[in-house]
């Protein structure tokens, strides 16, 4: 083994480790025990069995993942199209207000993932205000809950999901060449078409990051629907949880696991090889495309 | 060119959505009554009834010993990667990035029942121990994409004048790269502790009896607790994380004007 090829072992060596008993090894875990039965006292029976991946397949079950789909589904499409206006307009504020904007939209990530959610559980509260004002204006009947609905959980999945999409799209729109869009205008096109076919194009892999970092943690949502989605607002996620802390069933937990991971994964290693192939050939200075 | 008031419009209005729950839980934290919903005078009781709670001082104590032993490692190795990651263009590097990148995106509730499934199959006993190791794991990705940054603005021309100069490989590493990163690696370690701080799915999958983290805490107050003292408490958080936050811009901040 050479030097350099020692060294490069050395220094990947912790991580890679690490990251493969910790990370690799429990994900093929999660598959393998989606084969196995179940004991009574909550335990992982032995020899194999596909009864658990079949059980699947009930009509309850069905349900819960349309329900995450498609909540995913529109928490991205507000996300993205909350974020690239205001992406833009930070990317385009002079420096100073860029800082401070960018720090606005940065500490709400550094806060409290749970009390974010209880803050808005106690402003959908019945006794609360925004309830208060919406049976006033007559848009909502008194007895109309508004918490523990699928509404709520959009809601709240897009306020703790939008710092997440912001970012990226600013990044890309900063980068972002504006004498493109102005050159664009001059050339005929109206503000509109100069929006979607020039920038929107040119901010293609913020928008692409922020679909990915906004979908994917989405369809595993699980505290959200829990604390303000009730017994008729339950994804994934809750069902994950449920057959591990309440039924203790792990083969079942984990067949719905390997589910959900399957349907992570593709996507995501798809988008990946693509930008680290982009990401090398751009360090590279181009030569070896 | 008249530009558009739309993106403005919409800039502001995402940031009172941003703010505005935080604000009205702050406010109902000096709120004298019961259930918030009307205003009964100033008063500071929920926070002396939230001295008094025992079991989230100690959940306290139990996180914050997670988050700095969690951090440290987690420096450590997100470090390293970040240097191999850099350094390095083969398949190994390639692997290595899959690694990294993936834990980033993959929702919580997957690490979490995944390392549970690996806990109970090997037969290790749940507690501080599991939770540590679940939040070395996440953290590692977070510090790597940190220093990974910090590392691309990197001007390599002192390395080789290091070199030119006699330093050998271990030498340049600690004199003249690691000092240079430093920056970078605080903001990692910043941001590892607090998201191991702030974890509540994968840790309340791995935790075992005795071992009340407190985002476990605050789970179980949020489901059958007094709002009130949840306010107080939330309060007093933000009040920390604003001023880590304040204090770590200014640090960063600082050392990065040349």
């Amino acid at each position: 083994m050479s030097r350099r090829s020692y060294r490069e072992w050395l220094v990947s060596f912790p991580s890679v480790t690490w990251l493969f008993a910790f990370f690799l090894v429990p994900s093929a875990f999660v598959l393998a025990i989606a084969f196995k039965p179940s004991t009574p006292f909550g335990g992982i029976g032995t020899g194999w069995t596909v009864a658990t991946l079949r059980s699947l397949g009930n009509p309850a079950y069905v349900v819960v993942l349309w329900r995450t789909v498609w909540i995913s589904l529109a928490t991205t499409a507000i996300c993205i199209l909350l974020a690239v206006p205001a992406g833009y307009f930070i990317a385009r504020s002079a420096p100073r207000l860029r800082r401070v904007l960018l720090l606005m939209v940065i500490v709400p990530f550094w806060t409290s993932f749970l009390i974010r959610i209880f803050a808005w559980k106690v402003l959908l509260h019945p006794d609360g205000w925004i309830h208060g004002l919406f049976v006033a204006s007559g848009l909502l009947r008194a007895d109309t809950p508004l918490l523990y609905s699928s509404g709520a959980i959009l809601l709240v999945m897009v306020y703790t999901s939008l710092p997440f999409a912001i970012l990226p799209v600013y990044a890309a729109a900063e980068k972002f060449d504006f004498r493109l869009t102005e050159a664009a205008r001059d050339l005929g096109a109206s503000a509109t078409r100069a929006f979607l076919r020039v920038f929107l194009p040119g901010i293609r892999r913020g928008l692409v990051t922020a679909l990915l970092v906004v979908f994917i943690p989405a369809l595993g949502s699980y505290v959200v629907p829990d604390l303000v989605g009730g017994t008729g607002g339950e994804m994934i996620g809750n069902k994950i949880a449920q057959r591990t802390f309440v039924d203790r069933n792990l083969p079942q937990a984990a067949a719905l696991s390997a589910g959900l991971m399957l349907a992570v994964l593709v996507p995501l290693l798809v988008v990946l090889s693509l930008q680290r192939r982009r990401v090398q050939g751009a360090l590279n200075g181009g030569e070896q495309q | 060119m008249k530009r558009s008031h739309f993106p403005l419009f919409v800039t502001v209005l995402v940031l009172a959505f941003f703010y505005l729950p935080i604000l009205v839980l702050v406010v109902n934290s000096f709120n004298a009554s019961r259930f918030g919903g009307t205003w009964e005078g100033f008063s500071l009781r929920w926070y002396s009834r939230l001295l008094r709670e025992g079991e989230i001082w100690q959940a306290l104590e139990n996180s914050l010993l997670i988050a700095l032993s969690a951090t440290g490692l987690a420096t450590v190795l997100g470090t390293t990667a970040a240097m191999a990651l850099h350094r390095y263009r083969s398949r190994l590097q390639n692997a290595h990035y899959a690694l990294i990148f993936t834990p980033l995106v993959v929702p919580e509730v997957l690490t979490g029942i995944s390392l549970l499934l690996l806990f109970v199959a090997i037969g290790m006993d749940l507690g501080l121990f599991t939770i540590f190791i679940a939040h070395v794991t996440f953290c590692i990705s977070y510090v790597t994409m940190v220093v990974l940054g910090r590392l691309q603005d990197f001007d390599f021309a002192v390395i080789e004048a290091a070199q030119d100069l006699g330093a050998g490989w271990w030498t340049t590493t600690r004199r003249v790269l690691l000092p240079l990163l430093a920056p970078g690696i605080v903001a990692g370690a910043l941001l590892a502790f607090t998201l191991s701080m702030d974890d509540f799915v994968i840790s309340f999958f791995v935790a075992g009896p005795g071992s009340t983290t407190l985002p476990i805490r605050i789970y179980s107050m949020i489901k059958h607790g007094s709002p009130p003292l949840i306010n107080a408490l939330s309060t007093i958080l933000l009040v920390v994380t604003f001023s880590v936050l304040l204090v770590s811009q200014r640090l960063i901040g600082g050392k990065e004007k040349p």
